[in-house]
This record gives structure tokens, C-alpha cells and sequence, in this order.
């Protein structure tokens, strides 16, 4: 043995120049490599241990990789699992090396021991070397086939590196297929958690370019492979459960007996110990029972001791994702949680952003019977040395006064707020405040006399600044001292630095005048002059119109500055709640915690596999787009659903009455249809473009499928509809929430209609002419999902139909739920007559 | 599905990296650690566990100061990866015995032995101590328990003379004794963390205990052992209301509100005789977490109060008396209370001749602070504080200061009255008798007097 006189001579890792110390240790390397003295492992080892710290560090390593080649023809497994790391995270940058490494590894690949053949085929595929993908698919295989499960598990990963390296490669090799046999047959629950990860990766990324991919995918959420993975669900790791469980949540059950059955087997999910297990759990509860409002409802009650459970074990980073997904409860139920307010009280030593999560779930809440508790509780955290969090106090007692009926209380504890003389507990007041009276006029009076109190030498922040100023404007009637008040802040209008501040004083200067002309016309004159010559543009031109308006006719000008104003009734939501329900699809992942849809901060490729819902949510876009080339028409589609659900329902609708009118359509736009389909489908598939409907129904034909040649169509009956029926999407999804099933039943599609249904949008356009509106649809072959509404003809009566049709088993699952349940069953022939009729006209 | 773990110093230093699918850039950590450090200008905000920079989502959760990071740019389930995080940390630690940044450095090799079997492009494989070990071939490196002095992790248990085995938490789970041969012990904690917030008048508005029964097992051979709680537990509040304290108060009956439980406890029998059976896997781990809103006696009953003392003075008189009995001593007391805005100075006067007292007033933060080494159950210690203010008072002093918040730990002691009442061990040899270990310990969570 022959050890470097240098190692006694550590090179500090505290000095990570680097350059000297490397070549030190290419040279003891190369010393060591070929030795085969007792205990040179040993030493081994520890210069490996050193490259493996420095490349932790930072320091560019890679020069040694001939030398670590060389020295890890070893059967000592610590030096052979140091030699893969190095290995697989330098082989992408010296390809040439790396097939230096092919050699040991294939060999390895071979060896007795299951845990270096496991090993070995892992750092293999790890290389990420594109040029050596041939030298992958041998070893995966047999690797596949291995009699031991740890080879068979790390092959399965293998397969999906190696689809990542060179999909066309894992393709050919046909190891997607061998996957899928793996994954229903394999004894050891990691191999088939395994497969799952790895099929649902590779079909979702190939089912863009390839109708077999998105079938494969498809098949991935069919109800055998469902109910296999269910029905072992106690055997996998927590960690798999939760990869089956989000499986589960895209599977679309039959019935209401299948959904209890599920949810009967995944009960005591709920009590696992594991967060992630319980979200994955309480997600597929929320998915299946939408549209049950009542047991949606249950569902609620039972997970929240759970939820509650969670958010208090565990770390608080933990407890914060948990919590998250809770506010998300609470705003969409506040009434189911009004009795668990205590829960939500903010405790002194939390973040921040816990505390905002539940300040804001405390003003949800509240209700006539916590208001009380919950408002004194807010008024203490208004003293709070956190100051952001105090301002976020007072204004969640300002905003749970606005959402209540009885303020009375409420009121006095604000205009507390106004006397405890801390700046920015004031300033918030004032904001308060005002919005208050906006909304309860009646209460100006008490309000005044406190407000008239305040100096305003001691409000700074412009946002308070402006209320106050819009207050002395809005009841300078009732404030003694308003106009001079007003008066001594136009002497000092240079000195206000905000446009948003000088704006309200010529407003406030300008109703003060109407109502006190006298006191106040000397500050108007100089209020508008200094407007004038005020630099900023908007404060310049509001000046300049006043003072015109005011030269045209006085009158005029009071009834434009000061009409009778109407108490608002609410304050505009900031988030639209097609953006909520998005948020609440997406249940369990990151966009809970962003408070934002996936699409907001994700980029396409990496949303998650089969996101069923996130197509769901695309409404009927293709229509709004016209004339516009595949690429992009892709863009498009996200600027589209940036869009507000009422601005959508504005296009929508413009299209709804244009196409109403001519029934059956005229020629021209059947043909702007026809284009749109095929653009359509190259989009979603490219395979498909020139694959028409008659060419599938041919093949239909010829394997014999038996078609009807004119399908039994029931009688239409009397119920008429109204052609130019129209419903907004907020009111269908509320009418969704608060009417019962009518009606539930199965509906077999017509082979015609399966082969004209390559896309939702042709489908909208058949119903549409029999008067059966679509408000959202979505899906890809072979599930679509569509909702439906129609109305009863000269009657504001509703019809609400969810859709969703399989094509391949040509079936349609139909829920209709109807303002008037007398006809339901009328219009349920209607539907299933039009429906019936599609692809055949 | 993650791209990339990490973790990193106080300062900032990459201790450990792993990149699992090269889709995220290299400088991810940097990053990270400037988001972090920077979170909001003030400095005054913590950053949340996970935010998104350029489309890639990055996770932490901190653990003895240091920070594990995951990365990705997938929109994964949060739960799932900050899950996996503090579980790699507890599989690290069972290995290593002591989790810290020295041990980190020491054993970096066995901990990407680790992360490799951990994690496979990305995807979860297992994170359980016990199936690890059949892959994991290097040895951990000690590093010297002695020199964690200031975080004493067996400390939270010592109760006077009782004494256990201290060193039993920093035993790593493959490493043999010294001696060579193991020691056959089990460990059950009962760890509970109690939130308390009182009324200006003393009543107290909210209470929860937040409790967890954690093992941790070194015998041989998996035997099954059985758990048995008190007879009298109940679960679920039934109709009742959450929040109604005084139904149950005084019957003796432990009433949780809900608990979940690890993967392995089976629990046919809990519903009958109460117990748990498992197969206590290697490592360390929760058998059960449990939530009581039940009333309960608060171990301290915390008396404030603040006035003014002529111009520009004010006095404090913080009393506080444990309600716990003489045999029990709490540990590492502390009291803290914010002053008025104004406040310039602040002068203490203890009780004559205490010991192990500390006072002190935190001018930045006009922060009063209190600290107790013991806490002797039975016993009323007070703080008398003169203030000396810059400016005149404007409003109420009490609407300036406050509020009394309390930390504290009392081994060997539980307000919730959750007992183990026995450990059965399964195994047939009469000569095999492992040593068992109890544990019981109250923490402050927030506990919380308003004034």
C-alpha cells in the first residue's frame, strides 16, 4: 500500500478556490487506481468522499472523471454508490466520458447481488447522455423482468428516464405497454406505484401527438384499474396512496352507489396521520359528491375535525398548507364552520400569513350569533405589535360591518378605533369608515361628530387622508368647521404629494360649495386655480372641467357634482368566482396556497397529468376564436380564461343570438364550422386532421357494429323551449348547487354521433339548434363532459343537464335538474331526442 | 413529483444538493435563499413555506435551523411535499442520531446514500427507516452529543432525580453501543402542547391541548406491542359545541376531539379496551396526534398589571403562580410582555434572594423579559418593573402594552389526564425484558395573558 504523502494534508473544504486541490486529488486517484494493496479502499473512500464534497460545493469536479472511473473497479458497495453519484451528475456534460462508464455499469446491470444490479441500472439511466440511449433498453428489460422487486422498481423509473432522454427510443422498445402489465399485475405495491407515475407521465405527454396515448391515458381512469388500485389501497406506502388517490379523484363513478362505495372504502383515510394523505382523501370526496348537495354538504361536517386536527399537529409549515386548503373551505361554507370561529382566533407567536388566512376566515364567519366574540377578539390583535396584521384587524372588522345587518356594535367599536390616537389605527378607521356610511347612510350622524374630532394634521397615509376629505365634502352640512377645514388643506395643496388626495379635495371643495356656497367660495376659487396649474394630468383636467361646468350653468354642475346618491348595496368581490371554483377544482395543490388557478403561474407542460377539470373550465372556446392559426389559437386559449366569466358570457352570448335567428344554420356558416372543427382537432391531434366523420362511420360499418339504419327516436313531445334562452354562468352554477336531481339516467349515443364527436364544439352546435344551450363543456376523446340549459318557452322556467359521454362506449350519463319537476321527464325525452339525433342531420 | 432537495445553513451554504431531473437551473438555491432572506423589505415578514419564482415552486420547512428545500415546477400538492421534507429530516436523524448542521457535514455521503433511495426522479419511493436499511451500506459518523449542550434534547424529560436515559434520543439506529452489543429499550413520549389565552379579568377565552404520542424503538426482531390509554377516553364531541368548556369539566372522563394516527397501528381493538397494536418500525415516529378543546387547569395562573406612576412613570407587578403540584418542577420558564412604544427605561426588582432569575428590557423592541430556570409547582414568584417614558401618556397605558405571553416546559407532566396505562411487549421469552420508557411532557405552544 502506497498512500499519498499529500492526504495528511486535507485540503480545507472552507477554501473552495478549488484549482491546486483537484489536481491533488486527480493525482492520489491515479495513484490508487490501479493498486490492489490491502486497505486501499479505505483511502479510497475517503478521497471519493472529498470529490462528492466539493462538488456539493460548487467546485467543478469534473476533470477527475477518467481518474473516479478508474478507481471504482471495486467490489466495495459505499465506494461503487459514491462512484454512481459523481458519475450521474457529470456524465450529461462529458458524454464522451460517460461511455467510459458503460462498460462497469452494464457489467454491474449483470451482478449477483440484487442491490448492485439495482443500483447499477439506476446510474445508468441517469446519465441523461442522448448517444448512449442503446445501451439502456437491454438492461431495462431484463430489468423489468427481474425476480427482485428493488431491480424491478428502480427499472420502472429507469423506463420513464430513459422516455425522457429519447421518447421515441422508449416507444419503440415497447416498454409503455410492458409498464401497463406491470402495473395490474406486479406483487409489490412500489413497482405498481411506479408504473402509475411513469404511465401517466409518458401518455400525458404523448396523448398531444398520439390518439393511442390519450386512450392509454383514459384507460388509466376506467373503472377496472380504479377499483384494482382502490381495492389495495392499504398495501401502498402513504406516499403512493396519495399518487392513487389523486387518480381516483379524475375517475368519473356511474352512479351514486358506486360513489358511497368508494367513499365508504376511503373513510378511515381520513384519519391518517399523514396531511398529504388526508387532502388526497378529502379532495376525491369534494369531486364526487358535487353535484350531491346534500352529501357534499356531509362531506364538509366530517372532514373538518380532521382538517382541524392537522392544522394543529404537526410543524407550522406543514399546519400552513393544511390551513390554506381550510380557508378555502370556510370561504365557499362560512355556515359550516360559524361554530368552530374560536379555531381561527390568531395565536401571538404566528406568521404572518397564518394570521391573514385566519383573519380573513374569522370575517367569513361571522354571523349574528359570533359577531360579538369575534369583533372583540379582532379589536385586541388592533393593538397588536405587528402592524400589518393590526391594520389587517381593523379592516376585517370594517368588512365584517359591512356584510352584517346588525352594525350597531360594530359602529361604536370602530369609532373606539378612531380615539386611540395610533396613527395608523386611525388611518384605517377613517377608510372604514367611509365605506361604512356609503353603504348605511343612517348611521352618518354618529359617525360625523367623531370624525369632526379628528384633526387632520394627524392623518398622513393618502388612502385616510382621502377619506376623511370625502366625508368633510359628503356631510359638510353636518360639520360645523367642514369648509374651513377644507379650506386650510387647499392653502396647503402644494404640499400634498398625492394626485389621489388633491383629487378628492376639488371633488370634496366642489359639494362643500352646493351646500355651504357662501364659506366655501373663496376655497373653490383656489382649490380649481391650483388645480389647474396642477401638473398631473388627471388632477389638471378634473379641475378645468369642473370649472367649466361650473361657467355653463351652477345647476348643472351641482347635479353632476352632487346628486342624490343611492346607499351601496355590496362592495364588488376582488376575485370573480369562476376563479374561485377553478381554484376549488384544483383542491390539494399549489394554486390553494397562491389563492390562484394553476394557469396563472404554471407553465402548460408541467400541469398535472389528466387535468380533467382544467379542461373542463375551458368554456366553449373554440367558437370565439374564428379564423385564427393553430399556433395560435393555443395562446388564445389561456388569454381566454383570463377572461371573467361575465365578459365570456358577452361573447358567448353575441354568438348565442346570431345563431338563433337562422335555424336550421345557412350554408356560409356551417362552413366556417366545419373549418373551425378541423382546426380543432389538429390542435388537440394531429393523427386525426383529415379523419372525417364518414370515414370513422365507413369503419364503423364494416366491422359490423350493427347500426340501426334509422334509430328508434322517441316522439318529441309538447314541452316547447325557448330558442334564445340565456342564463349566466353564476346563476347556473347556483341553481346547480340548490336544485335537486330530477331526473338521472343513461343514454346510449347513436354511432353516428360518436364519430361526429371529435371535438365538444360540435356537439353545442347540434343542441343549440334544438334550443338546448351549452354553458361549459370540456374533455378530450373519449370523455366529454358538457352542462346544458334550456328554457321553457315564454316561462323563466330552467333546465339544467350535466353530460358526460363516453365515445367509447358510446353511452351519455345524464343528470337533469329543472326549476319545475313536473316536466323534468318531458324534457328529459326532448334532450334525449335531440341528443339522439346527432350526426345524422 | 419534486425536481430538486437541498439543504442549506443559516447562512446560506449548500450543505446537501440534489438534483433528481435537471429542470430546474442550478442557482435554484441562491435564490431561494435570497427570496427567503429578503422575504419583505422591513425584514419584519417571515417568508411562507412555499412561493413561486419563475414558474419554479420552492418548499421549506425549517428544522434545527436548518433549511430543507424542495423544487418544482409542477403544481404538486403542498401537503405532500412539506410532508416529505420533515420526513426526510426524521429519517436523517434516525440515522445520524443528531441532526445538525455539524452531523450534516460529517455524514453527507450517507445522506445522499439516503435521498437516492428516498427519492427516484423525483418520485417518492419510501421514507421509512426500517425498508431503508436494506439499502443504505455507510456507517454514520457521531458527532459528540455533549457538545449540543445548549439544545439538551433529552433535557425536556429530566424531571429532578428522576432521571432517564439521555443520551437514548441521540442514539442513531444503526450505530451499536460502544460496548458493542444493542440495548433492547422503547421509548413512548407523550408530548403535549397546550394554547391558553386569559381575559384581561383571568377567565380564559380559549384553550386547546395539541398532543402527540411519539415512539421511538430499538428492539430487535419487530415483536408487537400493545398501548393501552385510559379506559375512560372518548372521541368526538358528539352534538355538543366545540367550544363548550363546562359540560365536561370536573367528570374525569379525557374527551379528545379528534386524532389520527400513523400507517401501522392497527386499531380493532381500540374501540373496546382502548389500545393500539403495532409493529413499532426503526426510527422515530408519531403513533397518534390528538386535539382536546376539553377544559383543563392551566399549569399557570399569570396576574398583570401595568399604571402610570406620576409623570412620564409607570410600574408593572407580573405575579405568577404555578397551579401544578410540589413533586413537579418546570423548566426554562419565560415571560415576555411589550412596553409602551415610549418606554426608555426599564428597572427590575425581584423577589428577595431568588435565584436563577434573569430580567431583562429589550430596547429595541421595548420588550420586557423574564426568565426562570425552575419553576417549583405550588409556588408565586413576582417582577416589579419601574418605566421610565420619553412622552406623556395619551390614552390608556393598558391599551399601549401587552400582552404576558408564557413558555415553559414541565416534564414528566400532562394536563390532559391521557395516560399510557400499560406497554405489552410480545414476545415469547421469558428472559426478554426491554427496557421501557414513559414519558410524559407539557410545552407552551401560545399561552397567552391579555391586559
Amino acid at each position: 500500500m502506497a498512500p499519498p504523502a499529500q492526504s495528511q494534508r486535507s485540503p480545507s473544504p472552507s477554501q473552495p478556490s478549488g484549482k491546486s486541490e483537484v489536481s491533488d486529488l486527480k493525482l492520489q486517484l491515479r495513484q490508487l487506481a490501479g493498486s490492489r494493496a490491502p486497505g486501499v479502499d479505505d483511502s479510497k473512500r475517503e478521497l471519493f468522499k472529498k470529490v462528492i464534497s466539493y462538488m456539493t460545493i460548487g467546485i467543478d469536479v469534473s476533470s477527475l472523471f477518467g481518474e473516479m472511473v478508474m478507481c471504482s473497479a471495486t467490489s466495495d458497495i459505499v465506494l461503487k454508490k459514491m462512484c454512481y453519484l459523481y458519475v450521474g451528475n457529470y456524465a450529461k456534460v462529458n458524454p464522451d466520458l460517460a461511455l467510459l462508464t458503460i462498460n462497469f455499469l452494464q457489467r454491474d446491470c449483470r451482478d449477483e447481488d440484487p442491490m448492485i444490479r439495482g443500483l447499477a441500472l439506476r446510474s445508468l439511466c441517469s446519465l441523461r447522455v442522448a448517444n448512449l440511449v442503446e445501451y439502456l433498453v437491454g438492461p431495462l428489460g431484463s430489468g423489468l423482468k427481474d425476480g427482485n422487486s428493488y431491480v424491478r422498481m428502480v427499472a420502472v423509473m429507469g423506463v420513464l428516464k430513459l422516455y425522457h432522454i429519447s421518447a421515441s427510443t422508449c416507444i419503440d422498445a415497447d416498454f409503455p405497454s410492458i409498464l401497463k402489465h406491470l402495473m395490474l399485475h406486479d406483487s409489490d405495491t412500489q413497482v405498481v406505484a411506479n408504473c402509475l407515475s411513469a404511465l401517466q407521465e409518458i401518455w400525458s405527454a404523448e396523448a398531444s401527438t398520439s390518439e393511442e396515448a390519450s386512450r392509454e391515458r383514459e384507460a388509466l381512469i376506467s373503472k377496472p384499474v380504479i377499483y384494482y388500485l382502490l381495492n389495495r389501497i392499504k398495501e401502498f406506502s402513504e406516499w403512493a396512496q396519495c399518487l392513487v388517490l389523486e387518480l381516483v379523484t379524475k375517475y368519473v363513478p356511474s352512479d351514486s352507489s358506486e360513489i358511497f362505495d368508494i367513499m365508504n372504502l376511503l373513510e378511515d383515510r381520513l384519519q391518517h396521520a399523514n396531511g398529504a394523505v388526508v387532502l388526497a382523501t378529502i379532495r376525491v370526496f369534494l369531486q364526487l359528491t358535487l353535484s350531491m348537495t346534500d352529501v357534499h354538504q356531509q362531506v364538509y361536517e366530517r372532514i373538518k375535525a380532521p382538517l382541524l386536527t392537522l392544522v394543529s399537529s404537526g410543524s407550522p409549515e406543514q399546519s400552513y398548507a393544511v390551513l390554506s386548503h381550510l380557508h378555502l373551505l370556510v370561504m365557499r361554507a362560512p355556515y359550516v364552520f360559524s361554530s368552530d370561529y374560536k379555531h381561527f382566533y390568531c395565536q401571538y407567536n404566528e406568521p404572518s400569513y397564518v394570521k391573514r388566512l385566519k383573519l380573513e376566515m374569522l370575517t367569513a364567519v361571522a354571523n349574528e350569533s359570533n359577531t360579538y366574540e369575534i369583533v372583540t377578539e379582532l379589536c385586541e390583535y388592533a393593538a397588536n405589535v405587528d402592524i400589518p396584521i393590526a391594520r389587517e384587524s381593523i379592516r376585517a372588522v370594517g368588512k365584517i360591518a359591512l356584510q352584517q345587518y346588525d352594525v350597531n356594535a360594530i359602529v361604536d367599536r370602530l369609532l373606539q378605533f378612531l380615539e386611540m390616537e395610533k396613527d395608523y389605527v386611525t388611518a384605517e378607521a377613517l377608510v372604514l369608515v367611509k365605506d361604512l356610511l356609503r353603504k348605511y347612510p343612517q348611521w352618518s350622524h354618529d359617525c360625523i361628530a367623531v370624525v369632526g374630532n379628528i384633526s387632520s394634521k394627524n392623518v398622513q397615509e393618502p388612502k385616510a387622508k382621502a377619506a376623511l376629505i370625502w366625508m368633510l365634502g359628503e356631510y359638510s352640512q353636518d360639520m360645523q368647521d367642514a369648509p374651513y377645514v377644507l379650506e386650510s388643506l387647499v392653502e396647503n395643496w402644494d404640499e400634498e404629494h398625492s394626485a389621489e388626495v388633491r383629487l378628492h379635495l376639488l371633488t370634496a371643495v366642489m359639494r362643500c360649495f352646493f351646500k355651504r356656497p357662501p364659506e366655501t367660495q373663496s376655497a373653490l376659487g383656489a382649490a380649481l386655480a391650483a388645480g389647474i396649474a396642477d401638473f398631473h394630468q388627471d388632477v389638471h383636467d378634473r379641475a378645468l372641467f369642473y370649472y367649466r361646468i361650473l361657467r355653463y350653468n351652477v345647476s348643472v354642475a351641482e347635479r353632476v357634482v352632487n346628486p342624490p346618491k343611492q346607499a351601496v348595496s355590496v362592495f364588488a368581490d376582488t376575485q370573480s368566482s369562476e376563479i374561485k371554483d377553478r381554484i376549488f377544482d384544483e383542491f390539494n395543490s399549489l394554486s390553494v396556497l397562491y389563492q390562484k388557478p394553476s394557469y396563472m403561474f404554471t407553465d402548460k407542460e408541467h400541469r398535472v397529468p389528466l387535468e380533467f377539470a382544467d379542461e373542463l373550465g375551458n368554456l366553449s372556446i373554440g367558437e370565439a376564436a374564428n379564423n385564427v392559426v393553430p399556433t395560435q389559437m393555443v395562446e388564445e386559449n389561456d388569454k381566454d380564461l383570463l377572461l371573467t366569466t361575465s365578459e365570456k358570457e358577452e361573447t358567448k352570448g353575441s354568438r348565442n343570438n346570431g345563431s338563433a335567428y337562422t335555424v336550421p344554420y345557412d350554408g356560409s356558416s356551417t362552413s366556417v364550422f366545419a373549418s373551425q372543427a378541423q382546426i380543432e382537432s389538429a390542435v388537440s391531434n394531429p393523427t386525426l386532421a383529415g379523419h372525417s366523420p364518414q370515414a370513422s362511420f365507413a369503419i364503423d360499418d364494416l366491422l359490423g357494429l350493427g347500426i340501426p339504419a334509422t334509430p328508434a327516436v322517441p316522439s318529441p313531445p309538447q314541452l316547447k323551449l325557448n330558442t334564445k334562452a340565456a342564463l349566466d354562468p353564476s346563476t347556473f352554477q347556483q341553481k346547480w348547487r340548490q336544485l335537486p336531481v330530477a331526473l338521472s339516467q343513461e343514454i346510449s349515443v347513436n354511432p353516428q354521433g360518436v364519430a361526429a364527436l371529435t371535438a365538444p364544439q360540435a356537439l353545442l352546435r347540434h343542441m343549440q339548434s334544438h334550443s338546448i344551450h351549452c354553458i361549459a363543456s370540456g374533455g378530450q376523446s373519449p370523455n366529454f363532459k358538457f352542462f346544458f340549459f334550456a328554457q321553457k318557452f315564454e316561462e323563466s322556467s330552467n333546465y339544467l343537464v350535466e353530460c358526460v359521454i363516453n365515445t367509447s362506449s358510446a353511452k351519455a350519463q345524464v343528470k337533469i335538474k329543472a326549476d319545475d319537476q313536473n316536466t323534468s321527464q318531458d324534457f328529459s325525452t326532448l334532450f334525449e331526442s335531440a341528443l339522439s339525433k346527432f350526426g345524422t342531420s | 413529483m419534486i425536481s430538486q432537495f437541498f439543504v442549506l445553513s443559516q447562512r446560506g451554504d449548500n450543505i446537501v444538493f440534489r438534483d433528481y431531473r435537471g429542470e430546474v437551473a442550478k442557482g435554484s438555491a441562491e435564490i431561494f435563499f435570497r427570496k427567503v432572506k429578503f422575504w419583505k423589505e422591513d425584514g419584519q415578514e417571515e417568508a411562507p413555506p412555499v412561493f413561486n419564482v419563475d414558474g419554479v415552486n420552492y418548499f421549506h420547512v425549517k428544522v434545527v435551523g436548518l433549511l430543507f428545500v424542495a423544487t418544482t415546477r409542477v403544481n404538486v400538492s403542498p401537503s405532500l411535499v412539506l410532508e416529505l421534507l420533515q420526513r426526510i429530516a426524521r429519517v436523517i436523524k434516525d440515522y445520524l442520531g443528531v441532526l445538525s448542521e455539524d452531523s450534516l457535514r460529517k455524514n453527507f455521503v450517507l445522506v445522499y446514500e439516503l435521498l437516492d433511495e428516498v427519492i427516484d426522479f423525483g418520485y417518492m419511493q419510501t421514507t421509512s427507516t426500517e425498508v431503508l436499511k436494506s439499502y443504505i451500506f455507510n456507517e454514520p459518523i457521531m458527532v459528540d452529543a455533549a457538545r449540543l449542550q445548549p439544545l439538551r434534547p433529552a433535557a425536556i424529560f429530566m424531571q429532578g432525580t428522576k432521571r432517564m436515559p439521555g443520551t437514548a434520543i441521540t442514539k442513531s439506529v444503526v450505530a451499536n453501543e460502544p460496548g458493542g452489543r444493542k440495548r433492547e429499550e422503547i421509548f413512548v413520549d407523550i408530548i403535549e402542547k397546550i394554547s391558553v389565552t386569559f381575559s384581561s379579568s383571568g377567565y380564559i377565552l380559549t384553550s386547546e391541548i395539541d398532543g402527540t404520542i411519539q415512539m421511538k424503538s430499538y428492539l430487535t426482531g419487530n415483536p408487537e406491542i400493545r398501548l393501552a390509554l385510559n379506559e375512560d377516553l372518548s372521541i368526538g364531541r358528539g352534538g355538543e359545541s366545540a367550544n363548550d368548556y363546562r359540560s365536561s369539566y370536573g367528570s374525569g372522563a379525557v374527551i379528545l376531539d379528534d386524532c389520527n394516527f400513523v400507517e401501522s397501528v392497527r386499531l380493532d381493538s381500540f374501540d373496546m379496551d382502548r389500545t393500539l397494536a403495532l409493529v413499532p418500525p426503526d426510527g422515530e415516529f408519531p403513533v397518534m396526534n390528538y386535539r382536546m378543546t376539553q377544559e383543563f387547569k392551566p399549569p399557570f395562573h399569570i396576574n398583570c398589571l401595568i399604571e402610570e406612576a406620576g409623570h412620564l412613570k409607570g410600574e408593572v407587578i407580573l405575579k405568577v403562580r404555578a397551579e401544578f403540584p410540589s413533586n413537579i418542577t418546570a423548566n426554562t420558564v419565560v415571560l415576555e410582555m411589550p412596553l409602551p412604544k415610549y418606554t426608555t427605561r426599564a428597572s427590575f426588582e425581584l423577589e428577595p434572594g431568588v435565584t436563577g432569575q434573569r430580567t431583562d428590557f429589550k430596547g429595541a423592541n421595548k420588550k420586557l423579559e423574564w426568565d426562570l430556570e425552575k419553576f417549583v409547582g405550588g409556588v408565586e414568584h413576582t417582577l416589579r418593573a419601574k418605566l421610565t417614558f420619553s412622552q406623556d401618556l395619551h390614552a390608556n397605558i393598558t391599551k399601549e402594552a401587552g400582552p404576558v405571553s408564557m413558555t415553559f416546559t414541565i416534564p414528566m407532566y400532562n394536563v390532559s389526564r391521557l395516560q399510557v396505562k400499560y406497554l405489552q411487549i410480545a414476545k415469547k421469552s421469558s428472559s426478554y425484558n426491554p427496557y421501557r420508557w414513559v414519558r410524559y411532557v407539557t410545552q407552551a405552544n401560545s399561552y397567552v395573558a391579555r391586559i
